[in-house]
């Protein structure tokens, strides 16, 4: 048992080091440590420069462009990148359609979609949940039906985020209505364009559009945009659960949270000291690295564990799942307070970068809304309530 | 509204408070204020102390001795007597079989039970749980077979607190098994020391003897020794479920332990300050101070619509009230622990029970351990805290 | 990185297993609980000829030359079966201090005999008044020729009643807090002027209040230099640390497993009542909450010998933050969940309750440690801003 980083790794990670500190443009770096919001433009730039270092989507298979990387080596670049301050990739086109089509697309598919996944030519959303269809997601009613060389949608997505700027949807639709529910469900892919595609946009807890509603009327979608075989689409979309294991805490980016929260409460006085000498602010501070740190070295086992090929389903995901959230929840609740009353001005135009001056302190300025979108963690990729049932199920055998 | 006590309940209040500091035996008062077991002779001189001042079982009807208080009285009451560190009386005879056979029981019952209940003459304990039943109570299989003018009964108890203590013990007992369980359920009154019930200790995390097993082989139990109806037992068991609704927050309990928490904390040195000057002590207890406080809000709310409705109707908000109170039971014994810390370690088992003056370290963290051991029973027993959160999501959220 | 035990340490950790499989049920353990030590000689022997006693020992010392990672594969399968034998006491502390200071003639002549079962030693540190201040020590230590003279109250000396040598800390110089000016000395048991008071703790353990009165200590019998022990008795405290989180980590895991299997087999309303959703998750809670703990008693291995001093405490006070809180968690869920029975001493559970509750206020509690943390400004440094 070793738990340090072999001379290789930590090689690599001095290698990533100065890669994201080089590369990541500066403008974006600032967005990101205000907690901005990015712009479809910022998304892309980034996305291109990571092409261009052959870094775009790591965990593919090496002939469709991955890096051959293990995952502790993952684990690793994605930790440096948030230690730079970098943004997530655009995770719908390279954690999820990008693998499922690397993995069960024709070769058609294959050859047109992944360069542009990769470089970002193309903005794939996920057209997954619907009204009446969340937690429950095999439920799900939107129908395709064939007709000719072509299946008819109809139907409602809920929350496809993204789709304001994307040019394609990946969608789970019903194309059999007559057996189990999981076992009538296919995967499509369509272009955004396509008449009868309507996005209507859902603004959330922190002002920013950034879901939205989706309605497919009529949509004619070519059978040749269907992935692998019809009515196994579920197996597809499962296939992607546990896809995303070893950045899905997001250690790194909480990490990089409490650095910026601690610089932060060096500027912000309390009854005459500054916050930072604050000793229930520290203490505070303190239990959540605790928490934090633990989280980490769960991590490390994980990807150690994948790393040696372990059992793709380590229990553990799940812990990284319900702990990672509310780690990332932790530390935005505590930025918040912080705060204070800097996190009372409503300046969506500032979280949007379309307004250059804060009012009040800038750091602290977008605590208040990213406090409250951080609340979506803990709902989304399978709820929290969801992962429990996971674990009482396959792990605790209740 | 008027969040305010009259001038009379205050009056009330002054009362009650002289009576308990007056009144209550100073060799008892210590024990309480160290966490002391009291021995059963310091539970039945307090409770004839109460007895004599006509205070013993407030809350039955007056012609059966109780005071007519109204619902604010009696909290007043019950939270001075936490204050004064006097023990909780009896609850077995004074708010559970008590009100039970006042309600309930024939003439003859009366006549001989209560007197002896409001005295302590006689030491109720209580049958209800079994092996296979605690939170499934309905389930209970206990059988008790009529025969002439008795009934035979067959079966085992668990968890019959005092049941070593008690002269007698009000049981919930099968008289039917072909019907809907709670339908076929009696509740009896059971003499001790009749042949055929064996009891056997099971000692607590603190390393006490509180409660029991209780064996019953062929027990003959004289059929005027039922209560009300055959096979209605399960209506009066529920009847006193629901009868400790104003104490069962024990905000006073707890605001006695924080005061005595406060005054040991001024004592304690850490690290070169008293622990009474630690800012995240100060902090952590004043977050608990705040959740008593508005229990003590919710408690005065439940109590006060008692008083208007008569106390008839069943406020779901009881189940808040035993959720938070018992949380905030076990948060102060937490705290309590905290602050005896490595003088709390020494395991002293004659100290807990009184049975000597002279404990290993200080007196006060002596018995810190085994009361938080305990106390996590608070949330378990009299319907657990997850039946609690069941019963609100039912009533009160429709759920 | 790699997570994955050598062979020797798998094999150090079936044996030790298997030993605990066989002799350390819960029936047995009450046995020992029996015994006029409050534990079993016959198995000390035991883990003394399976080599458990020499674990971190050099082999110089007919040691096994373990470090931190054997350590923790031991104590938490210690802290499984709840072992009541007095390894922490003898091996991590007493033995801690003497591999941590000793010269090479104490460490020759104390360390194989640890080893070899035939001596029982205990870490006279604590008092009265210290609680977690590992530099607060009234215990005096007075020079007479070229002897010590110490003279002082001990208090809860974790297996000081059965000790055969202590390693007591006495007050060479300064006031009453001061790091400086602490002495560490080697006390035979049994020397005039020792008294020792044994009792029970809560979790079945013993311990001893010790006075000292005028007890004499040559001067080869100094533990490291005069009035510099500060540093050994806090290099002491953090292996002892992370020693606790793996035993605690061992009994989280076995408070989760038996709670787990009581949700299956217990029923209440013709259904077990595991089946109900309130308590699978709160379970799942339970498991959340070790498997983290389990992360910490990793990095506790991995940073006891950190070369930094800051930076080795700060790790260990996090480690014990988390230790102490998922203990009490899972500890306080555990008894929940099981309803009345989890109350009684007649049945596993509470014991291993009990000794996490115990685990947490040895070697300071929660409290002190996120504290501690927080003074030296916590384990991630400042960053700066946009
Ligand atoms: C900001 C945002 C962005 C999103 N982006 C996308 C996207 O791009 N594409 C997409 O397809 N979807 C997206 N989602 C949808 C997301 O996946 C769903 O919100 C999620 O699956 C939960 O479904 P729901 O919101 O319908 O909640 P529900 O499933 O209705 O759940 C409501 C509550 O009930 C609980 N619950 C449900 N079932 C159980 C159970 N069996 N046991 C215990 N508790 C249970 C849940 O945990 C939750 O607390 C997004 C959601 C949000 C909020
Ligand atoms: C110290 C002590 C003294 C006691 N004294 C007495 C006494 O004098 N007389 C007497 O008759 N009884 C007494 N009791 C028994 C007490 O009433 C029972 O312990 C209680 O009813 C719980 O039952 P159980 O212990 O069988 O737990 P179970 O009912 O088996 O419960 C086990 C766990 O499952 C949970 N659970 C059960 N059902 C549900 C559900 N539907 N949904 C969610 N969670 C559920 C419980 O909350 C608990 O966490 C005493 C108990 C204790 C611990």
């Amino acid at each position: 048992m070793d738990l340090r980083f072999t001379p290789e790794e930590i090689a690599f990670r001095n290698e990533a080091r100065t890669f994201f500190e080089a590369t990541l443009p500066p403008d974006i770096r600032r967005k990101q440590m205000l907690g901005q919001r990015l712009t479809r433009d910022d998304m892309v730039t980034w996305q291109r420069i990571l092409n261009k270092k052959g870094w775009a989507c790591p965990m593919w298979p090496k002939e469709y462009g991955g890096t051959g990387w293990d995952a502790v080596k993952y684990f690793i670049f994605k930790e440096e990148g948030y230690r730079a301050w970098a943004p997530d990739v655009l995770g719908h086109n390279i954690q999820n359609v990008g693998p499922v089509i690397c993995a069960f697309g024709s070769d058609e598919q294959k050859a047109f979609f992944l360069p542009k996944l990769r470089n970002l030519d193309l903005w794939f959303c996920q057209g997954f949940s619907e009204p009446g269809s969340g937690s429950d997601l095999a439920s799900l009613k939107t129908r395709a039906v064939r007709e000719g060389d072509h299946y008819i949608v109809n139907g409602q997505k809920l929350w496809t985020s993204g789709g304001h700027h994307a040019d394609w949807m990946y969608a789970l639709v019903r194309t059999d209505t007559g057996v189990k529910k999981q076992a009538g469900i296919s995967y499509l892919l369509f272009d955004m364009k396509t008449p009868g595609v309507q996005v209507r946009p859902v603004v959330t807890l922190d002002g920013h559009p950034y879901t939205n509603e989706t309605f497919l009327d009529n949509v004619k979608v070519p059978v040749k945009n269907l992935v692998g075989e019809e009515n196994k689409g579920w197996n597809y979309a499962k296939f992607l659960l546990g896809n995303e294991r070893a950045g899905i805490a997001r250690v790194g980016l909480t990490k990089a949270r409490v650095r910026l929260a601690k610089a932060l409460a060096e500027r912000v006085y309390v009854d005459g000291a500054p916050m930072s000498e604050n000793r229930q602010f520290r203490e505070k501070l303190a239990a959540i690295e605790v928490e934090l740190k633990a989280l980490e070295i769960t991590n490390m086992m994980v990807v150690a564990g994948m790393k040696k090929g372990g059992a793709k389903h380590d229990p553990r995901t799940s812990v990284l799942k319900i702990k990672g959230s509310e780690v990332q929840q932790a530390s935005l609740e505590c930025q918040m307070e912080l705060a204070g009353p800097d996190a009372m001005a409503r300046q969506v135009g500032f979280m949007e970068a379309k307004v250059a001056d804060a009012i009040g302190r800038e750091g602290m300025a977008n605590s208040a809304p990213n406090y409250y979108f951080s609340r979506v963690l803990s709902i989304y990729g399978g709820s929290n309530e969801i992962q429990r049932n996971i674990i009482a199920k396959a792990v605790l055998g209740l | 509204m008027d969040l305010r006590f009259t001038s009379e309940d205050i009056a009330f209040r002054n009362e009650a408070r002289s009576f308990f500091e007056s009144n209550l035996p100073p060799h008892i008062r210590r024990k309480q204020i160290l966490g002391q077991r009291l021995p059963k002779e310091d539970v039945v001189a307090w409770q004839r102390i109460l007895n004599k001042k006509g205070w013993a079982c407030p809350m039955w009807p007056t012609e059966y001795g109780g005071t007519g208080w109204d619902a604010v009285r009696y909290y007043i009451f019950k939270e001075e007597s936490c204050r004064a560190y006097a023990p909780d009386p009896l609850s077995h005879n004074i708010q559970q079989t008590g009100p039970v056979i006042c309600a309930y029981g024939t003439d003859e019952q009366k006549a001989f039970f209560l007197p002896k209940l409001r005295n302590l003459d006689i030491w109720f304990c209580q049958g209800f749980s079994e092996p296979g039943s605690g939170s499934d109570l309905a389930s209970l299989k206990t059988r008790a077979v009529r025969d002439g003018d008795d009934y035979i009964v067959n079966g085992q108890k668990l968890w019959t607190t005092n049941g070593h203590r008690a002269d007698w013990m009000y049981c919930l007992v099968r008289t039917d098994t072909g019907v809907k369980k709670q339908a076929g359920i009696s509740y009896l009154l059971i003499d001790m020391k009749t042949p055929g019930v064996q009891v056997r200790p099971v000692v607590t995390l603190d390393g006490d003897h509180h409660t029991n097993e209780t064996f019953f082989d062929n027990v003959r139990v004289p059929a005027r020794n039922l209560i009300g109806e055959e096979n209605k037992g399960w209506g009066y068991a529920k009847f006193l479920l629901g009868n400790e609704r104003a104490g069962i927050a024990k905000v006073g309990l707890s605001k006695a332990r924080i005061s005595l928490i406060k005054a040991l904390a001024q004592r304690m040195q850490v690290e070169g300050a008293p622990l009474s000057e630690n800012r995240r002590f100060r902090e952590k207890l004043a977050l608990i101070e705040t959740e008593l406080q508005a229990l003590e809000m919710t408690n005065m709310v439940v109590v006060a619509g008692m008083k208007k409705s008569g106390g008839n109707r069943q406020d779901p908000r009881t189940s808040v009230l035993k959720i938070k109170g018992s949380e905030l039971q076990q948060a102060t014994t937490e705290l309590m622990l905290e602050v005896g810390g490595p003088h709390s370690m020494a395991h002293q088992h004659e100290f807990l029970e009184a049975l000597t003056d002279n404990a290993i370290g200080p007196d006060w963290a002596g018995t810190a351990a085994p009361n938080y051991f305990f106390g996590r029973a608070v949330s378990i027993f009299g319907g657990s805290n997850e039946i609690q959160h069941n019963i609100v999501a039912k009533a009160v959220l429709g759920l | 990185m790699d997570f994955d035990l050598s062979e020797e340490q798998r094999m150090l950790k079936e044996s030790v297993d298997r030993l605990l499989e066989d002799r350390y049920s819960f029936e047995q353990r009450k046995t020992y609980t029996k015994a006029p030590d409050g534990w079993s000689r016959e198995l000390w022997q035991q883990y003394a000829d399976l080599g458990l006693l020499s674990v971190p020992f050099d082999s110089k010392y007919g040691g096994f030359g373990g470090g931190p990672v054997e350590t923790m594969i031991l104590m938490e399968a210690f802290g499984a079966a709840l072992v009541l034998e007095p390894y922490f006491a003898t091996v991590t502390l007493f033995g801690g201090c003497v591999r941590i200071a000793g010269t090479e003639a104490q460490k020759d002549a104390l360390l194989p005999k640890i080893g070899e079962g035939k001596l029982l030693g205990a870490f006279a540190h604590s008092e009265r008044n210290s609680r977690y201040d590992l530099a607060d020590v009234q215990t005096t230590a007075k020079k007479d020729g070229s002897d010590w003279v110490l003279d002082g109250e001990k208090t809860v000396v974790i297996h000081g009643d059965c000790a055969d040598k202590l390693i007591v800390s006495g007050r060479i110089s300064g006031g009453q807090r001061d790091k400086d000016g602490i002495g560490l000395f080697l006390v035979d048991a049994k020397a005039p002027g020792v008294t020792r008071k044994g009792y029970p703790t809560q979790d079945s353990l013993r311990a001893a209040d010790i006075t000292l009165k005028g007890v004499k200590v040559a001067a080869g019998d100094m533990l490291g230099e005069s009035g510099k022990a500060f540093p050994i008795i806090e290099r002491v405290a953090q292996s002892a640390i992370q020693a606790l989180s793996a035993e605690a980590v061992g009994g989280m895991q076995e408070m989760l497993d038996i709670t787990v299997e009581y949700l299956k087999t217990r029923h209440q309303f013709g259904v077990p009542i595991g089946s109900f959703q309130a308590l699978q998750h709160r379970a799942v809670d339970m498991l959340v909450a070790t498997e983290q703990a389990r992360s910490m008693a990793m990095f506790a291995a991995m940073m006891v010998d950190e070369k930094d001093d800051a930076e080795r405490a700060k790790a260990i006070n996090a480690v014990k933050v988390h230790i102490g809180k998922s203990g009490r968690y899972v500890g306080q869920q555990s008894i929940q969940l099981h309803g009345g029975i989890g109350m009684t001493l007649e049945y596993k559970v509470g014991h291993y309750f009990i000794r996490s509750t115990m685990i947490e206020i040895l070697f300071g509690d929660t409290d002190h440690h996120l504290a501690a943390l927080a003074r030296a400004g916590g384990l991630i440094a400042p960053g700066t801003t946009a």
